[in-house]
C-alpha cells in the first residue's frame, strides 16, 4: 500500500501551493530582510550597503535597549499574571462552580475575542483624565484620592497597559488551562479524597502536579504571544508619554516607517526574531514530554 | 462528592479553614461559598461593566460626557451618535474592506492548508518531516521580520494601492498554524480509510477532496475562527498595506478615526467602537462554544 499513500502526482498537486505562497511570502522575506541588515536606507531613497554598521548602532543605541527591556518587563508580568491568574479561574470553573460555569466561562471569554484597537481606545476613556475624569478616575475622587494622569506618565501608563492586557486575555486562559484540568481523571481526585487528601493538600499534591504540562503550554504560548506585543500599546499609548511604554515592535515600526531607515528597521526586527527563536526552541524541548496535545 | 474543594482557587493561604461535617456543615458550606460568589460578581462585574459604560457613553451629548460623571446615565438619549459615528468613522468602506480581506484570506487558507496538512501527514515521502518543521517554523516569526521586503516588493511592482498584498500575506502568515493543526487532526484518521478509496478506483488527490475535506469539516471550522480573529483584528499589515483612506480596514479607519476627530467628539466615537465590538459579540454569541474550543486548540496546537 505504500505506493498509494506515496502518490507523487497528488503529493506535488496538493502541497505545491502552500509550499509556494508560504516560501515566497514568509521565508523569502526572512531572509531577504536578513540581507537588508547590512544595507541603510528605503525603497524610496534607494538602498546602500553599510556592512556591519547597523549592529554597532544596534548595540550603541539606548532607546533599543530601552525597548527592549520594555519588552522583557512586559512579556514576564503579563505571562505570570496571565497564566496565575488564569489558573485561579480555571480551578473556579472546575471545583467550585462545575456544571454551572458555562455562563461564568461564556462572559469572562467575551474580551478575548474583541478587536484590540476598540478595547484600547474604550481603556483610554476609562483612564482618561483631561478634560474630564473617566471612570477610573471618578471612581478615585469618590473615595477621596486626587485623580491621576494614567497616560501621562511611563510607569502608569505600563500599569494601564498590564490592566487591559491582562482583562483581554484572562477567560482565554481561564479556558485554556480549564481544558487541561478536565483531562484529570476523576478517580484520581476520588481516590486521593478517599486517603484524607482535601482542599489545600489535595490541590498541591494531585491537582497541581497533574496540571503541569497546561501550565507550561500556556506559560510558552503566553510568552510567545507577548514578546510580540504591538495592537494594544500602539492603539492604547502609542509608546509614549515619550518612548516610555514603546516595545521593540513599535520602535522597528516607528524606525522603519517613520524615518524611513529600512536597514536599521530589519536589524531591530532581527533581534526581535531571536527573541522568538530562543523561546520556540523551549517550546520544541517541551514538546516531547508534553502530553496535553 | 461534596464541594471540597470549593475555596481553593479564591481563599487567601491563611484563612481559617472550616471543617466538613458536624452540626454546622450546611451552614459551614453556605459561608464557603461567599467568597466563590464574590469572586464570581467580582468577574462578571469587570467584564461587562466597561462594556455597559462605553454604551452608556455612547448616546450622550458632549457636554453631557465632559461635565457629568461618566456612569450617569445620559441625560437625553442621543441615538443620532450612532449616525455620526458611523459616517464619520467611514465605518460603511472600512468594514467592507476588512471583508474583502478577510473572507478570501479564509478561504484560501483553509484550502491550501487543508491539503498541505494532508499531503504532510497521510502521505508518504521523503522529506515531509523537514518541511512540515519549515511550516512550523513560521509560527514563531514576528510580523515585523518580514513586513519590510513586502512593503518593498508590493511598493516596486506597484501592488500598494490595492489590498491583494494583504489578502496574501494573511494568507501565508496564517499557514504555519493551520498546515501544523490539519496534520494533526489528519492523525486521528486512519490511513485505511483513504487507501480504500484507492481500491475503489479514486487517485490520492480525488481522496482528499472526497473523504479528507469532508472528514475535516469540524477542524476546518475550528482553524477558520481561529484564522478569522487573527486576521479581523490585525493592526500591524493593515497599518502598512492599507494606510490609505480607501483602503482602511476597520481597526486602522477606527484609530485614524480616534485620532482625527475621537478626542474631541466623544459620543459618535464611543458609537463607532461600539458598532465595531457590537458585530464581534454577536458572532460571539452565536458560536461562543465553538469559538472558546477553537482557540484553545489553536493555542496547545500552536
Amino acid at each position: 500500500m505504500k505506493s498509494v499513500l506515496g502518490d507523487r502526482k497528488a503529493i506535488i498537486l496538493l502541497l505545491t501551493p502552500a509550499l509556494l505562497v508560504y516560501t515566497v511570502i514568509m521565508l523569502a522575506p526572512v531572509v531577504w530582510s536578513l540581507g537588508l541588515t547590512f544595507f541603510s536606507g528605503s525603497p524610496l531613497m534607494g538602498f546602500e550597503f553599510s556592512g556591519l554598521a547597523n549592529f554597532e548602532r544596534l548595540i550603541a543605541d539606548s532607546a533599543v535597549w530601552d525597548a527592549f527591556w520594555f519588552t522583557v518587563r512586559y512579556a514576564v508580568l503579563v505571562t505570570l499574571l496571565q497564566v496565575v491568574l488564569g489558573y485561579g479561574l480555571a480551578l473556579l470553573y472546575n471545583f467550585v462552580l462545575r456544571k454551572s460555569s458555562v455562563l461564568v466561562r461564556t462572559l469572562v471569554f467575551f474580551p478575548v475575542v474583541l478587536p484590540t484597537v476598540a478595547v484600547s481606545l474604550l481603556y483610554q476613556k476609562i483612564f482618561q483624565s483631561a478634560p474630564s475624569d473617566g471612570f477610573v478616575n471618578e471612581l478615585l475622587v469618590n473615595v477621596g484620592l486626587d485623580s491621576v494622569d494614567w497616560l501621562g506618565a511611563g510607569t502608569t501608563a505600563f500599569v494601564v497597559i498590564v490592566i487591559m492586557d491582562v482583562w483581554r486575555s484572562i477567560g482565554f486562559y481561564g479556558i485554556l488551562i480549564f481544558s487541561g484540568l478536565l483531562d484529570i481523571p476523576d478517580e484520581i481526585i476520588e481516590s486521593a479524597r478517599l486517603d484524607g487528601a482535601r482542599g489545600v493538600s489535595l490541590f498541591r499534591h494531585i491537582v497541581l502536579p497533574m496540571s503541569l504540562p497546561i501550565l507550561f503550554a500556556s506559560f510558552i504560548f503566553s510568552i510567545n504571544g507577548t514578546i510580540k506585543v504591538f495592537d494594544s500599546v500602539f492603539a492604547l499609548t502609542g509608546g509614549g508619554p515619550g518612548s516610555s511604554t514603546t516595545p521593540l515592535t513599535l520602535y522597528m515600526y516607528r524606525t522603519a516607517f517613520q524615518y524611513s531607515d529600512y536597514g536599521y528597521g530589519s536589524t531591530i526586527a532581527l533581534l526581535l526574531t531571536v527573541m522568538c527563536l530562543v523561546i520556540t526552541l523551549f517550546i520544541f524541548r517541551s514538546s516531547r514530554r508534553d502530553i496535553t496535545v | 462528592m461534596t464541594a471540597t474543594l470549593d475555596t481553593v482557587a479564591v481563599r487567601s493561604p491563611r484563612a481559617p479553614r472550616l471543617r466538613p461535617g458536624g452540626a454546622g456543615a450546611a451552614a459551614a458550606r453556605g459561608l464557603r461559598r461567599i467568597p466563590a460568589l464574590l469572586t464570581i460578581a467580582f468577574l462578571i462585574l469587570i467584564t461587562a461593566y466597561p462594556l455597559f459604560w462605553m454604551f452608556i457613553n455612547s448616546l450622550k451629548s458632549n457636554s453631557d460626557f465632559l461635565n457629568n460623571p461618566s456612569y450617569a446615565l445620559p441625560e437625553s438619549w442621543r441615538w443620532d451618535n450612532y449616525v455620526t459615528g458611523w459616517e464619520t468613522a467611514n465605518l460603511s468602506t472600512t468594514i467592507v474592506n476588512s471583508v474583502i480581506v478577510t473572507f478570501p484570506s479564509l478561504v484560501l487558507l483553509v484550502v491550501l492548508g487543508t491539503a498541505a496538512g494532508y499531503a504532510l501527514e497521510v502521505l508518504v515521502f521523503r522529506g515531509r518531516a523537514t518541511i512540515l518543521l519549515l511550516f512550523l517554523a513560521g509560527i514563531m516569526i514576528p510580523g515585523q521580520m518580514i513586513v519590510l521586503p513586502l512593503f518593498t516588493a508590493a511598493f516596486t511592482i506597484g501592488a500598494t494601492g490595492s489590498l491583494l498584498p494583504l489578502i496574501l500575506i494573511y494568507t501565508a502568515s496564517g499557514l504555519p498554524l493551520t498546515v501544523f493543526m490539519m496534520a494533526t487532526y489528519f492523525r486521528a484518521i486512519p490511513r485505511e480509510i483513504f487507501e480504500a478509496a484507492t481500491i475503489d478506483g479514486a487517485s490520492m488527490v480525488r481522496a482528499f477532496f472526497a473523504i479528507g475535506m469532508p472528514m475535516m469539516r469540524n477542524a476546518i471550522l475550528t482553524v477558520a475562527i481561529v484564522q478569522f480573529f487573527q486576521i479581523w483584528n490585525d493592526l500591524l499589515f493593515a497599518l502598512i498595506f492599507a494606510g490609505q483612506r480607501r483602503l482602511n480596514t476597520i481597526q486602522v479607519g477606527l484609530l485614524n478615526f480616534s485620532g482625527e476627530y475621537g478626542s474631541t467628539n466623544y459620543g459618535p466615537l464611543f458609537a463607532a467602537i461600539c458598532i465595531t465590538v457590537g458585530g464581534i459579540l454577536l458572532l460571539y454569541l452565536f458560536l461562543n462554544q465553538r469559538i472558546m474550543k477553537g482557540l484553545a486548540a489553536g493555542a496547545v496546537k500552536g
